[in-house]
């Protein structure tokens, strides 16, 4: 690039020279770094992309074929039993996150209001949100284990303790997106809300829960989703059933678990069907992650 | 330097002619272990603009906030004095600072509109005090007062956060009047408006005081004698290395600018303050 020449006195230089000067060295070096950062951005959605590709080929003709009814409805089979399906897997996900959520969902924003509106700076609150973080760190099997120690050992494998154990994992999203949520409404509108008589419970129910309900959403649907995909949890808490649950204090089915004991059969029909569970946990899993972008998106 | 000159300066009382509504005597504001404001009496008059004006920090706004506990919310705050509104001290300890509040209304410097439609902002007050009545009829009426109706009457579903920031402003001062407050506190109410809102605001607010009494920080003097019926003017005092603001003189506005007592006041209002 040209550059200026500021010894010359200013009303001795020539003029500007503004336009490009063609392939230099620094529109050349621009150029390939600008390149490098869109392959790594395309790179980081390759996983993804890859994933639902290989689920497509791989379990999509089962869920998209004729029998996609039987596949979503029917009892897994058995030995070299052919078609089957994968319904108590579905409806067992379902219930256990179902039980998770009426938890952790309750108790989450609870104490992000303490956390976050009530007494934000208080010993509690502080030493609540460090736990809630480190526990973001906590392997998924660790609730497992806890669980299993504290309530399996007693009374078995049931749903219950599969949702308790997902509760545990749940929490924590809760309780830090709520609290944060509810930390991005403006002083101003508190202000404005006390400004008018309100009392503090007033302010938190008709101001500060409304306005940040869009973010408390979006972190209880994000909870669920990743609840809905844990499989370690589940292991010894819920274990597995080939049949419908008809209550919640029994073993039950979970999609991740089919996965993992189907995928290590010998029977192609139990693999096929391995990929196909994959499949629809996958579109549950994505299909909260979009609700949860679609609600979360600011309204104007 | 002479003993009587040592001793800390004290406003000389303004003694008003007509009704008074609140009659605040603020012995001492602390914000923790720091006094904030000292010694000032601000008499603030039924159905006039009583403007506060003065440097930065020289207590004006902690003033006026005191006036419906707003200071409250902050939890080093403590008030030394009375604030005497129909003869009841508003700190009195029996008093729910919450129900003084929906007396003493507020306009603040940002506008603060709620993240809901215009109607529901408008409403928010009569709701919260449980109206029975025509609540359509009650919300027109405020958004008329706040000369906002002809802008919004098709939009009322709105978000109050879509509008401009003038007209944010006078839904929040629709807001505030829906309730029909006794009194109105506005704090720096047109620092964040361009001057077209700011003459609305300031049309509207002379239109106001024939139903409301109001009070009014302004950071801006030619507002102060376009609108305030009545002026107090605080100053601070740092060469003794705190930072107390206290009142120096309070008066008709008039007087106050064209022929000020204090010497301060002076220097003030014709731009000499240091």
């Amino acid at each position: 690039m040209s550059t200026i020449d500021l010894s010359a006195d200013t009303a001795e230089r020539p003029l500007p020279q503004l336009s490009r000067q063609g392939l230099e060295a620094r529109a050349l070096k621009s150029g390939v770094l600008t390149g490098l950062t869109w392959l790594a951005a395309v790179l980081a959605a390759v996983p993804l992309i890859s994933v639902i590709y290989m689920l497509m080929v791989q379990g999509g003709a089962r869920l998209f074929g004729s029998g996609f009814v039987e596949v979503l409805t029917g009892l897994p089979p058995a030995g070299f039993e052919q078609g089957g399906g994968i319904g108590p897997a579905i409806v067992g996900t379902l219930a256990m996150v179902g039980v998770a959520s009426l938890i952790s969902i309750p108790i989450g924003i609870l104490a992000a209001i303490y956390n976050g509106v009530l007494e934000p700076r208080s010993w509690t609150a502080n030493t609540s949100r460090f736990l809630a973080k480190v526990l973001t760190g906590v392997p998924s099997i660790m609730a497992g284990v806890f669980v299993y120690a504290v309530l399996v050992i007693h009374w078995g494998y049931s749903a219950w303790a599969g949702g308790i154990a997902l509760s545990v994992l749940m929490l924590r999203t809760v309780v830090l997106a709520a609290e944060e949520a509810m930390a991005q409404v403006p002083q101003r509108m508190k202000d404005a809300a006390y400004g008018m008589g309100c009392t503090r419970t007033q302010v938190i129910w008709k101001v500060v829960l409304p306005t940040g309900l869009p973010g408390i959403l979006t972190g209880v649907l994000l909870a669920v989703a990743g609840a809905a995909g844990e499989s370690a949890p589940l292991l010894f808490t819920a274990l597995f059933s080939n049949y419908f649950i008809s209550q919640l204090s029994e073993p039950t089915a979970s999609l991740s678990i089919l996965i993992y004991n189907f995928s290590g059969m010998p029977f192609p029909n139990q693999i096929e069907l391995a990929w196909t569970a994959s499949l629809v946990l996958v579109l549950m899993v994505l299909g909260f992650n979009i609700l949860a972008r679609l609600i979360g998106q600011p309204k104007v | 330097m002479n003993a009587a000159a040592e001793t800390m300066f004290i406003a000389e009382p303004y003694q008003v002619a007509g009704e008074v509504v609140i009659e605040c005597n603020v012995a001492k504001i602390f914000y923790g272990d720091f006094l904030a404001v000292r010694d000032s009496v601000v008499p603030i008059e039924k159905k006039k603009i009583t403007g506060f004006i003065g440097p930065s920090g020289c207590g004006k706004s902690t003033v006026l906030r005191s006036l419906n506990r707003m200071n409250d919310l902050i939890s080093v705050f403590r008030f030394e004095g009375s604030v005497m509104y129909h003869g009841q001290d508003v700190y009195a300890k029996k008093v729910d600072p919450v129900l003084v509040r929906r007396y003493i209304g507020m306009v603040f410097q940002q506008p603060n509109p709620f993240s809901m439609s215009v109607y529901d902002n408008v409403a928010f007050g009569l709701r919260l005090n449980r109206y029975k009545g025509d609540m359509d009829e009650r919300v027109q009426k405020a958004l008329e007062r706040a000369a906002l109706w002809k802008e919004v009457k098709d939009k009322l579903k709105n978000s109050g956060l879509s509008l401009s920031g003038g007209q944010q402003q006078r839904l929040c001062i629709a807001r505030a009047i829906a309730t029909e407050p006794d009194v109105l506190l506005m704090d720096e109410p047109c620092s964040a408006l361009d001057p077209i809102a700011t003459r609305q605001v300031e049309e509207l607010m002379l239109e106001l005081k024939e139903r409301y009494t109001l009070a009014l920080v302004t950071h801006n003097m030619q507002q102060a004698t376009r609108v305030a019926d009545t002026t107090a003017f605080f100053s601070v005092d740092i060469s003794k290395g705190g930072r107390t603001g206290y009142l120096v003189e309070m008066g008709p506005t008039g007087q106050v600018f064209q022929s000020p007592r204090e010497q301060l006041t002076k220097e003030y209002i014709s731009g000499e303050f240091s």
